[in-house]
């Protein structure tokens, strides 16, 4: 298992590297012709970061749209930030001192993300018009997350996995140099799901992470009259 | 129409309605005949053979998708959260599924799942995509002429995901495939033939101009000029062609005239460029875009303008503000030889080009023109915001500017201003329900549908503060509602322009 799983998380981490890499570089390399960013918008660079800033961390455009989606995926996506913070300390050593620090939060933000998950989930569901739109992979993308996340918190709350090994499994994953993997079902599992969502990460919905920063009605400033914009192949239509 | 067509009743609680799937799938304009597509240099028509127009319309689309970095980040990032799902106007008033921008949005991203990912090649079911077939195209061509391209969605969606770019991405392909719309299409051959969209002859434009010289004459004893092609006129004012004859238009027109006639400022038409709006943004066809605008190039560098103005036309300020200077190089900042020429000759003291708006309130601040308020009492004036002038343009300088300009306008020009319900105002105003190309009269039963939560917002203002005069800076949101506010019960007259408020109280000749 150890081997197994050592091999399917470099190949994931690597399918995943290489898979969002390309899908930014494919999105950088994608001219945008015309200048369509969604007014009233800013009018400098300066404005602009901010409003990405905003953006990514208060999900504005979400608020004004629906105050319940809004709340569940921030639920949801400050919840995961702080899991992740959590997880780190089976990545350093020594642990950074921040992490440290963050770790009682991580543990509720476990609770919480299960929480924001059954929200979407539920709006998923219930809401005609989103269960319209909902495909299988959209189920199935919620279904994958919650079982992470269950499966996690099972190893907290239940059964006990033997952290130290995991500990030393990671970072020897890390270091070229295997480690033994305790042997648990439930990690087992965890790890596996994790695995699978590092591998769909590029050819999914998830793209919404790197693809917001991309999107030129949010990432354009309102500067038409002021500055010429002309993409490479229109600029040929001149010659 | 076998049925008269009838208006949508006011939902009770403004909420969203339940689906109705497929309540909107018969709505099909008219296609293009071969003769207008080969006028604008599309197919005639749908190959016979189908694996052709197949084969064609994925060609397309992988052309778009390395084309348009919108196109390629829209279909991918979205997550199905369904926060647009309830914006649409359309999907409000038709209660359609497909309207709600994000199932919209599906009908392609299927095909470019499809196609275009690993996933939608492997497990198609799995992740919502299917194979292209007549049945889609069919499908594409009647829901994404149910999209006014009116980015209202795009203003709550977490990503941006403009929905407007799809459908005019849609657009694209089905003209590239022979399989055009017969009211957009027609109207751009129109432009390229006769210079204007309403294929108003240059002669009968100087009529009409003098007509109007007259008619002012014998209203206000004053002689404001209407010219026509005049060399060396400071000012080069592109308006829509509806401005020129349709009602209430024409009563701007005459607005614009008495404040250039207060300025002192020359100005002129074009018989050449004898339009503002493009319809090639319409159809998402880039060339058309650009070849359309070209006309107005053209028009300020034979006539030696120094000064581009704009009237009252949403799309058309849209296409003017965002994509001139990318187009045609009317703007400033430019570092290439081609642009350079122009703007050596515009006047870069000035924003170019300017909206009618931004010159008037710019000569009210500087005390330039008078009015009589007292002229306006007979209206209390709502303002509805127009789509592209609201979600994809700016006045002033600072960001909202197109909002706050024509407000401070009315209330400069008249005592009564109300504001319509304020989900309903601004960056999330609702579209009219006849821009985007779907102004014809076949298509009339969607556009009374599509101007259902405009009209309750009206309504509740009417009732409330009664409310007699919506004004509008669009010549698409003026010939929309004088149509459809009769069939809500409502005058005709509601709508008007903003220079027609100026019009009536403008002080001219006692200065
Ligand atoms: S752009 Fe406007 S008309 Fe088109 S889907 Fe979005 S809200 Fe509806
Ligand atoms: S709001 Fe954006 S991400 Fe959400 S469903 Fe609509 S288009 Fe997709």
């Amino acid at each position: 298992m150890t081997t197994f799983l050592t091999l399917l998380f470099y190949f994931s981490a690597a399918v995943l590297l290489v898979g969002v890499s390309l899908k930014i570089a494919a999105y950088a390399r994608t001219p945008a012709p015309l200048l369509i960013p969604t007014t009233p918008a800013p009018t400098t660079t300066g404005g602009v970061v901010l409003r990405m800033l905003r953006e990514v961390t208060l999900f504005e455009s979400l608020f004004k749209a629906n105050l319940w989606t809004w709340a569940a995926s921030m639920v949801f996506h400050a919840s995961l930030a702080l899991v992740l913070i959590r997880h780190l300390r089976y990545f350093t050593e020594p642990v950074w001192s921040w992490v440290a620090l963050a770790q009682p939060f991580g543990l509720y933000a476990g609770l919480s993300m299960v929480l924001g998950l059954a929200g979407l989930w539920a709006r998923r569901i219930f809401v005609e018009r989103i269960r319209y739109i909902s495909t299988p992979s959209d189920h199935l993308m919620l279904a994958l997350l919650l079982s992470i996340a269950a499966s996690g918190l099972c190893m907290k709350f239940f059964s006990h996995t033997d952290i130290i090994g995991v500990k030393s499994f990671i970072l020897g994953m890390m270091r070229f140099d295997l480690q033994p993997l305790p042997a648990d079902g439930a990690l087992y599992l965890h790890l596996l799901l994790v695995a699978s969502l590092l591998l769909i990460f590029p050819f999914s919905k998830l793209l919404h992470a790197p693809g917001v920063f991309f999107s030129p009605s949010r990432n354009q400033a309102d500067n038409p009259r002021e500055k010429r914009h002309l993409a490479p192949w229109a600029a040929e239509l001149e010659k | 129409m076998a049925d008269a067509i009838t208006a949508p009743p006011y939902r009770i609680i403004p909420i969203i309605p339940a689906l109705k799937p497929g309540s909107m799938a018969g709505s099909i304009p008219y296609i293009a005949n071969e003769k207008m597509q080969e006028a604008i240099g599309f197919p005639g028509k749908l190959a016979d053979n189908w694996q052709e127009t197949h084969d064609a319309v994925i060609a397309k689309m992988g052309e778009l998708l390395s084309k348009y970095r919108s196109l390629k980040v829209y279909l991918d990032a979205c997550v199905h959260c369904g926060a647009c799902s309830d914006k649409c106007h359309y999907f409000i008033g038709t209660q359609d599924p497909k309207n709600m921008p994000v199932a919209r949005q599906d009908l392609m991203r299927s095909i470019y799942r499809r196609y275009f990912t690993l996933p939608g090649k492997l497990f198609p079911k799995l992740v919502g995509a299917r194979d292209l077939t007549r049945e889609v195209l069919d499908e594409w061509y009647s829901y994404y002429n149910q999209c006014s391209e009116c980015r209202r969605c795009s203003v709550f969606c977490p990503y941006g995901i403009d929905t407007a770019e799809i459908t005019m991405a849609a657009k694209e392909i089905l003209d590239s495939v022979g399989y055009g719309q017969k009211y957009s299409n027609e109207i751009i051959g129109k432009v390229h033939k006769i210079g204007n969209n309403l294929g108003l002859p240059g002669p009968a434009l100087e009529n009409t101009l003098e007509g109007l010289e007259e008619d002012v004459k014998e209203d206000t004893g004053i002689d404001v000029r209407f010219p026509l092609d005049v060399k060396g006129a400071e000012v080069l004012l592109i308006t829509p062609s509806a401005d020129f004859f349709a009602e209430p238009h024409i009563d701007s027109l005459i607005g614009y005239a008495k404040v250039f006639h207060a300025s002192g400022v020359s100005w002129t038409l074009s018989s050449m460029a004898s339009e503002a709006g493009n319809f090639g943004m319409f159809i998402g066809n880039y060339e058309q875009l650009r070849k359309i605008a070209l006309r107005v190039r053209e028009a300020a560098l034979e006539l030696g303008v120094k000064r581009i103005v704009v009237g009252e036309c949403g799309h058309a300020w849209r296409v003017a503000y965002s994509f001139w200077n990318t187009l045609i190089g009317v703007g400033a900042g430019a570092n290439d030889p081609y642009a350079i020429q122009l703007q050596n000759q515009l006047d870069l003291r000035y924003k170019q080009p300017m909206h009618i708006c931004e010159f008037t309130w710019d000569l009210i601040q500087r005390g330039g023109l008078s009015f009589d308020k007292e002229a306006n009492d007979k209206h209390i004036i709502t303002f509805h915001d127009s789509c592209n002038v609201a979600r994809a343009s700016r006045m002033g300088d600072l960001p909202g500017g197109q909002f706050e300009i024509p407000r401070n306008i009315i209330k400069t020009v008249a005592n009564n201003f109300v504001e319509m319900r304020d989900n309903t105002t601004r960056e999330k105003t609702f579209c009219c329900g006849g821009g985007g190309g779907l102004l014809t009269d076949e298509l009339l039963d969607l556009r009374v549908k599509g101007a259902l939560p405009r009209m309750e917002a009206l309504q509740q203002v009417t009732d409330s503060h009664g409310v007699n005069f919506m004004a509008t800076i669009c010549a698409i949101c003026k010939a929309q509602f004088t149509k459809v506010l009769p069939i809500y019960g409502f005058d005709r007259r509601v709508v008007g322009g903003v220079h027609q408020l100026v019009s009536n109280a403008i002080k001219l000749g006692d200065k």
